[in-house]
């Protein structure tokens, strides 16, 4: 093992070559990668998990489901069902792609349920109260109040995903994970450094434009009451 | 694809040696790691109670570790740790400390303010008030906190196959390199999510057995 201070060294000079970040294959083309692959997981999970979690939390149905479902999926290996996916002849970025979708959806499902469900039951009186139908009742009233709960939970889902896709690395995809696992497979952990830093400023980084986003995105009546 | 089969039994039996020094290795670190996380959070947890404003910038920074993702974490922690286990278990550590930290502070705040407030009619000082009257209060929402950093690290603790020691991951890992052995990957994984499931039930009796006041008042 090099000392840790010419690892250090190695990582500065990896990351102060802009071919690093301009090469075919370079930190930007892996980070495109990265964020299209967290867009695609997003979104598939998001299509299943606010629809489900709108209509359970208005029909005040599948409570025990819901939470059923958010402990099993803390228990599962995400790396065990990626690497299960992949057993099936599915690609590397596919199949974390899935499982990154997978391990979405029990987060935004819950964040989903909860905002519908606790809507205000009077507000929810006074729509019923004024002809709404249910439907109506969901879009309109229970919905725009869950705004802060859904996207608190979008703003988690999306940090948890970026941070799932670079595990698609060790089953021979892409994304950001590559550096890592090419550096500790060649042995050089300068690189290996600056890729998990590389990852973790990303990290932070969308966390942090989110945490603005959602603010933007919370009705300014509710705002106070957010946390 | 004939001869992959998604489980065999005769796979478990003839490997039954490694699967369980794995699974010992992955109920060690898991084990290890939330057990020096606890005693990090758990007094943490109860000084900022104590002091106001020490919440923030310690919920912060825990927060700020806890959104680093696994692998990065371990890449970044290996220059100056080595390969193998360190790196792994220092991780998994600054992974349980944000929820340890969360349960502590959330089961303080709860404690009945009168109950409090008996204690030092009774003339307990803080420290005794502490560690007599608010930590029992806690205890529950602290357990919950143990249990869900310790099925979290056990899920956790595969990813640790990247800096070579990932436990039941190390078997997954395998597999996959193994041309995709199906039985072998299904294997360590359902192995992992018992492993869990087993470790939270033990938990779930221990914080059973220390609370005997709440099974009291439910029965």
């Amino acid at each position: 093992m090099s000392a840790p201070t010419g690892v250090v060294d190695e990582a500065l000079v990896w990351l102060n070559d802009p071919l690093t970040w301009t090469e075919p294959g370079g930190v930007l083309e892996l980070a495109g990668e990265h964020l299209y692959m967290t867009v695609v997981a997003v979104a598939a999970a998001a299509a299943v998990a606010i629809p489900v979690g709108a209509w359970l939390g208005h029909s005040g149905r599948g409570a025990g489901l819901v939470v059923w479902l958010t402990n099993a999926s803390r228990a599962m290996p995400t790396l065990g069902i990626i690497l299960l996916l992949a057993a099936t002849g599915l690609f590397g970025n596919t199949a974390t792609v899935i499982a990154a979708a997978f391990f979405a959806v029990p987060v935004l499902l819950v964040n989903t349920y909860e905002g519908v469900r606790g809507a205000d039951p009077d507000a929810r009186d006074a729509a019923r109260g004024m002809g709404m139908s249910g439907g109506r009742i969901l879009l309109q009233v229970e919905l725009p109040l869950a705004t802060t709960l859904v996207s608190a939970g979008l703003r988690t889902t999306i940090v948890q995903v970026v941070a799932t896709i670079p595990l698609a690395a060790l089953v021979g995809g892409g994304g950001l994970g590559q550096i890592i696992a090419l550096g500790m497979g060649t042995q050089r952990y300068g690189e290996v450094l600056a890729g998990g830093v590389v990852v973790a400023v990303l990290c932070l980084a969308i966390d942090g434009v989110l945490a603005i986003g959602q603010r933007l995105a919370t009705p300014a009546p509710l705002r106070v009451s957010a946390r | 694809m004939p001869g992959n089969p998604w489980f065999s039994w005769s796979y478990v039996v003839d490997n039954a040696p490694v699967l369980w020094q794995r699974t010992v290795e992955h109920a060690g670190i898991t084990i290890e790691a939330v057990a020096i996380s606890a005693a990090i959070a758990i007094p943490l947890g109860a000084l900022i109670s104590r002091y106001r404003w020490l919440s923030g910038p310690v919920l912060g920074t825990t927060a700020v570790l806890y959104t680093v993702p696994s692998l990065a974490l371990f890449a970044m922690l290996t220059p100056a740790l080595g390969i193998g286990r360190a790196p792994v278990l220092v991780g998994l550590v600054v992974y349980a400390l944000l929820i340890i930290l969360r349960n502590t502070v959330a089961g303080l705040a709860t404690v009945d303010p009168a109950v409090l407030d008996a204690a030092r009619g009774l003339g307990y000082g803080p420290g005794r008030t502490l560690v007599q009257v608010a930590m029992p209060s806690a205890l529950p929402s602290i357990i919950a906190g143990l249990r869900l950093a310790t099925v979290s690290s056990v899920a956790l603790v595969t990813v640790g196959v990247v800096v070579g020691f990932g436990g039941l991951g190390q078997i997954m890992f395998q597999g996959f390199r193994n041309n995709s052995y199906r039985a072998e990957i299904m294997t360590a994984t359902l192995a992992t999510i018992l492993l869990a499931l087993v470790l939270d039930l033990a938990l779930w009796a221990a914080g059973r057995a220390l609370t005997p006041w709440l099974r009291r008042r439910t029965a």
